[in-house]
């Protein structure tokens, strides 16, 4: 018995030193496969006298459960040896930036426009779009401003010919959607406009956002209502406050001029409102009786309210961009500011 | 319209701060613009008296001066002002006085000399621009008198911009009644007494345009001294006003017209032919203005003329030829009505802008010549003399534009402004407007002041009524919104989801501008006429875009110009192309890539962007309508890509639009180095999908075969796909071309593609025969209609 003692301190040494998966495995052929001298010893337990067997027969199952279990354990340490070999070659520098293409995004006059649609749109309004490319009598006949009106004089006019115009306001959408759609309607209007102006604070191709409401009963109460929930979630400022001044377009009867308190300065005065606390914002009024009775509404039965703003004005208060021109320059830094 | 405070002062009490009053005026719709001082601060300036003038020992062009100040004792000065000279009232800035710019007066030596003090200027205290020597105080001020008092110069300037509507208020009477009506203070109208006749003598006017001039008043007055000087407060109400003085006889018609309102003219009566004839112009008759224009007229201007000539361009402005001069002794004055639509758009018509073609084409008050022209009788007479005849009007009274009463429902003005306001406030307010109201009940009748062109329609009162009222004490609510669903069209892409795809995939939104420069244009368009602009605003701003390209292609040169070398752009807006007689504005969206694909990274070699880059950008954006399997990539040529990198799409035989690298040539004319791709498509047909459709799936396994073929290397390879699909086999789910190849083992003029071909059947799983079968046709097809071969 004393030679089965000494394998199995062989096996027990050469389990330990064995260093990778395959030796031990190799191993435990070598001991414990069917030719393995351990199984080799049960199978001369025929040998012996029946009253040794038992005994020699629990001893050799003993070392063999030994040698097992310390291959076994073994087994058990290189994997884990060789997995955390792995983990520590696979180990990376988690802090380098991933490979990715770089996001792009939307324009500031976009994203204006998008946000006063999607405020808009909660009370309501449809988008509605007309042609850039206009006529006199959309942009201005139609719009009770004929031909020698002072007020044209406002609108510095691209023309193509007499009668051929880029559109100076987003104004001539209401007609196109009156002429084409009956009352009650309540559409925002977006888009590119042209003055023939161009300076410091005056580019030549700029965006409005037209608003028009017509149905029974509307009144310059509902106008106030409208917009002034509208400035207040523009800028979310349940506080701004915002005020109305008459003003002069021949499109609206009455009409005003929409002040909102200079959210630079809080209505202190300050650079952006030239000291006086109040920004200028939007003209709006009642459709005139004449604007209806071009597109053949009923100005008895129907009332409606129009307004205009300018985006780019929008979105430099909104976004503190202090030079105009910088929205139409394209150029990729400050287009990337808005991402 | 600039309002001087202290002589509005004289016309109404307002009791107002000058910030309280332009707050108040803004609130009625009369905005403040600024608000400014008459003149800079200065003290110790006093009128003094010039008593002596000896020449300088030393200088020339200096003299010694002995002024009376008022001090009792003469002080010397020094002066360079060459229009110094005995007798003359100067302002005298005594030692001790502070001029504008801090600039302090010392006892001083000029080359020797002492002097104490200064002669100023007008130019020296801040009240006039021009270097005129000493200012000349006409009147005779006591010496000592404080300038600052005598001038009234501790004044401010309102300026008020005005809405083309209120021409009423182009006039100190006009802002003043409107500041009575807001402050409930008395209005202190001026009197204006009728000066008397002192000869006979009148002259002819004769209405032959009688609708376009209904009312023209005239005198003569004989006699008058065109040297005479302007009175100081006369001349320093048209300084703060704006306006210079020239003189008595033009400044004594431009003071009533700042005063009253009326624009006015003053004839030389020397030149007058026989009668003032009031007539449309004859075409192609001529005129030379005061500002010495020449002028071409036709049937649509209206003239002042004689019996042998043009005088004037009628409420615009006078002719060269027969206005006042030095040499003037006798005067015709004109006081005339135009109305609105004889001088509205003439002006402009002519490149003019004048003070009176401001004020007729927005309507003057037309009972107003008379008034003015015995006001201005009266001024000219108390400063230049002269003798005046009688004031005649010729009149034709049935064209004087008449207001027609309008109807006024009280009811109707709580319904537009969504305002319960007592109607008694409503009556009020109208009559403190100066309208006649008569009635009671539902229906008023109003009848609105003569100076008021604005008010024609029953809103413009409930206007009047809100305005007076204040706008910001009517209510505001929201309004209640009427329940309904707006359908939804299934098959649409929202194109707000394209330009959200091409965020996600890295691109900018540019915004360039929609007329480009017609050179540029034409290199991208050559063969369609772009609409040009009558009026551009200069030649790059030229011509309407038939492409974005252009705006696009400009933008990434901004940027590669500035280290940018980066750059993924797109836009959105409208394309304009002429065809034939429309003009069609079509959105499209469009796209440009240069420089790396991605930003330098770690992990990632650099690689600058190719073709397939940009397809594969362009597919992203059809898939979102499921085009992108549906459309053809034809290879076509595109005046602006690249010959060998062009594609149109298309769609059942309709172009959506195009893509590909720009064609080296232009790059390089346009400076870009380096490879530039572009794609512009229809908005509206990229949008365009369709509603989903369920398709029964197969349940029997799906059976791939791959076809290694030679083909021509020329041949695109979407014609081997479409010959392969149009074998008409419904078991042929896919082709998937994985691999192009040429080189080795391939012949020369060949390329060798690698295609997958999936196949499945919905009733069965399919047999080798079968497929085998399939397979033996495709290829035989392939080999018949593209010449392409199984690869050994």
């Amino acid at each position: 018995m004393e030679s089965l003692s000494n394998l199995t301190d062989a096996a027990l040494t050469a389990i330990r030193a064995s260093a990778d998966l395959r030796h031990l495995d190799e191993l435990r052929v070598q001991y414990l496969g069917k030719k393995g001298v351990i199984t080799e010893q049960l199978k001369s337990l025929g040998a012996l006298p029946p009253e040794q067997r038992r005994e020699a027969g629990q001893a050799i199952n003993q070392a063999k459960q030994v040698v097992a279990e310390a291959l076994e354990a073994r087994r058990e340490a290189l994997e884990l040896a060789a997995r955390e070999a792995r983990l520590a070659a696979e180990t990376l520098d988690v802090t380098l930036p991933g490979r990715r293409q770089e996001p792009g995004g939307l324009h500031p006059v976009t994203l204006t426009i998008e946000r006063i649609q999607a405020l808009l749109e909660q009370l309501g309004f449809a988008v509605a779009e007309g042609p850039e490319v206009e006529d006199d009598y959309h942009n201005f006949e139609a719009l009770n401003i004929p031909s020698h009106h002072p007020a044209r004089a406002m609108h510095d006019t691209f023309y193509f010919d007499a009668t051929t115009l880029l559109r100076t306001h987003t104004s001539p959408v209401q007609v196109r959607v009156m002429e084409n759609q009956a009352p009650p309607l309540r559409i925002i209007a977006p888009g590119r406009v042209y003055r023939c102006d161009s300076d410091l604070t005056h580019s030549p191709m700029f965006h409005q956002v037209e608003g028009l409401v017509v149905d029974e009963q509307v009144t310059f109460a509902h106008l106030r209502g409208v917009l002034d929930a509208f400035l207040r979630a523009f800028f979310e400022q349940n506080d701004l406050k915002t005020r109305f001044r008459p003003s002069y377009f021949p499109f609206t009867e009455p009409s005003a001029e929409v002040d909102i308190q200079c959210v630079q300065c809080g209505g202190h005065g300050c650079r952006v409102c030239k000291q006086t606390g109040w920004l200028e914002v939007m003209g709006c009024g009642m459709v005139h009786p004449n604007v209806l009775g071009h597109v053949g509404i009923d100005s008895e039965r129907y009332s409606g309210f129009a307004f205009g703003l300018g985006v780019e004005r929008m979105a430099m208060l909104r976004y503190g961009v202090n030079d105009l021109r910088l929205f139409f320059d394209n150029d990729i830094r400050f287009l990337r500011q808005f991402v | 319209m600039k309002i001087s405070n202290q002589w509005l002062g004289q016309w109404v009490d307002h009791g107002l701060a000058v910030d309280a009053l332009g707050h108040r005026l803004t609130m009625a719709g009369l905005e403040l613009d600024a608000v400014t001082t008459v003149a800079p601060d200065f003290t110790g300036v006093v009128v003094a008296h010039v008593i002596a003038v000896e020449p300088h020992p030393d200088a020339d062009k200096l003299r010694v001066c002995q002024v009376d100040d008022g001090s009792g004792e003469p002080v010397q000065v020094v002066c360079g002002a060459p229009n110094v000279h005995v007798g003359m009232r100067a302002p005298f800035a005594r030692v001790g006085a502070v001029l504008p710019g801090d600039f302090k007066i010392k006892k001083a030596k000029l080359r020797g000399v002492p002097s104490f003090g200064m002669l100023c200027s007008a130019r020296e205290l801040g009240l006039s621009e021009a270097h005129e020597g000493l200012m000349s105080l006409p009147d005779e001020p006591a010496a000592g008198t404080d300038i600052r008092a005598l001038l009234g110069l501790d004044d401010l300037v309102l300026e008020v911009d005005l809405t083309p509507n209120r021409a009423d208020c182009l006039s100190m009477a006009g802002v003043a009644r409107e500041v009575a009506t807001l402050t409930g203070r008395p209005l202190k109208v001026l009197e204006v007494p009728a000066v008397p006749a002192a000869c006979e003598d009148v002259f002819p006017v004769r209405l032959e345009a009688a609708a376009d001039c209904p009312r023209y008043a005239g005198r003569v007055i004989r006699g008058v001294n065109p040297a005479a000087p302007t009175p100081l407060w006369m001349q320093e109400r048209l300084r703060r006003a704006g306006v210079r003085s020239l003189g008595p006889l033009v400044d004594v018609t431009n003071y009533v017209m700042l005063e009253l309102g009326q624009p006015m003219h003053a004839f030389d009566l020397a030149v007058l032919d026989r009668a003032i004839v009031v007539r449309r112009a004859r075409a192609g008759e001529t005129l030379v203005l005061l500002d010495g224009q020449q002028l071409t007229l036709d049937g649509d201007d209206l003239v002042i003329a004689d019996e042998g000539k043009l005088l004037a361009l009628a409420g615009i402005m006078g002719g060269e030829a027969s206005g006042v001069t030095d040499d003037t002794r006798d005067v015709f004055l004109e006081s005339a009505h135009f109305v609105p639509t004889a001088v509205a758009g003439r002006a402009r018509h002519h490149g003019l802008h004048t003070e009176s073609s401001h004020r007729f084409e927005r309507g003057v008050d037309p009972t107003l010549p008379l008034r003015a022209l015995e006001r201005a009788t009266q001024l000219l007479c108390e400063i230049a003399g002269g003798t005046p005849g009688p004031a005649t009007m010729a009149e034709a009274a049935d064209q004087v534009p008449m207001r027609a009463p309008i109807t006024l429902r009280p009811a109707r003005v709580g319904r537009l402004l969504g305002l319960t306001l007592p109607v008694e406030r409503m009556r009020e307010i109208l009559v403190a407007l100066g309208c006649e109201v008569t009635g009671a009940g539902e229906a008023w009748q109003v009848t609105v002041p003569a100076f008021r062109f604005d008010l024609a329609i029953e809103e413009d009162l409930v206007e009047e009524i809100a305005r007076v009222h204040g706008y910001d004490d009517l209510p505001s609510e929201l309004p209640l919104v009427r329940p309904g669903i707006t359908w939804l069209d299934e098959t649409r892409v929202d194109p707000r989801r394209l330009r959200s795809r091409l965020c996600d995939l890295g691109y900018l939104e540019a915004i360039t501008f929609s007329f480009v420069d017609e050179a540029l244009e034409a290199r991208f368009s050559p063969d369609t006429r772009p609409l040009r602009l009558a009026n551009p605003l200069s030649s790059e701003l030229a011509v309407m875009r038939t492409t974005l390209w252009p705006g696009l292609v400009k933008a990434a040169r901004h940027n590669l110009n500035r280290q940018q070398t980066r750059v993924r752009l797109f836009e959105t807006g409208l394309r304009f192309v002429p065809e034939g007689d429309v003009l069609k504005q079509e959105k499209v969206i469009s796209g440009l890539i240069c420089g790396a694909l991605l930003p330098a990274q770690w992990g990632q070699a650099e690689r600058p962007v190719d073709f397939f880059d940009l397809k594969g950008d362009v597919e992203s954006l059809l898939a979102l309508a499921g085009l992108d399997r549906r459309v053809n990539w034809q290879v076509g040529r595109h005046p602006a890509l690249h010959p060998g990198q062009s594609a149109e799409l298309v769609l059942d035989g309709e172009s959506l639009g195009w893509l590909g690298a720009l064609n080296p040539a232009l790059e390089a004319e346009l400076d870009l180095e380096m490879p530039v791709f572009l794609f512009e498509l229809s908005l509206d047909k990229v949008c365009r999908g369709r509603l989903p459709r369920f398709q029964e799936q197969s349940r029997f396994p799906a059976i791939r075969r791959d076809l290694a073929l030679l083909v021509d290397a020329a041949l695109p390879a979407a014609r081997v796909v479409e010959v392969i699909e149009g074998a008409g086999h419904e078991s042929l789910k896919g082709v998937n071309l994985f691999d192009v190849y040429t080189g080795q083992g391939v012949p020369e003029g060949r390329k060798s593609l690698a295609l997958g071909l999936i196949l499945q059947d919905l009733s069965s799983t399919l047999t080798d025969e079968k497929v085998d079968e399939m397979i033996h046709g495709i290829v035989t097809k392939l080999q018949e209609e593209v010449g392409a071969t199984l690869r050994a």
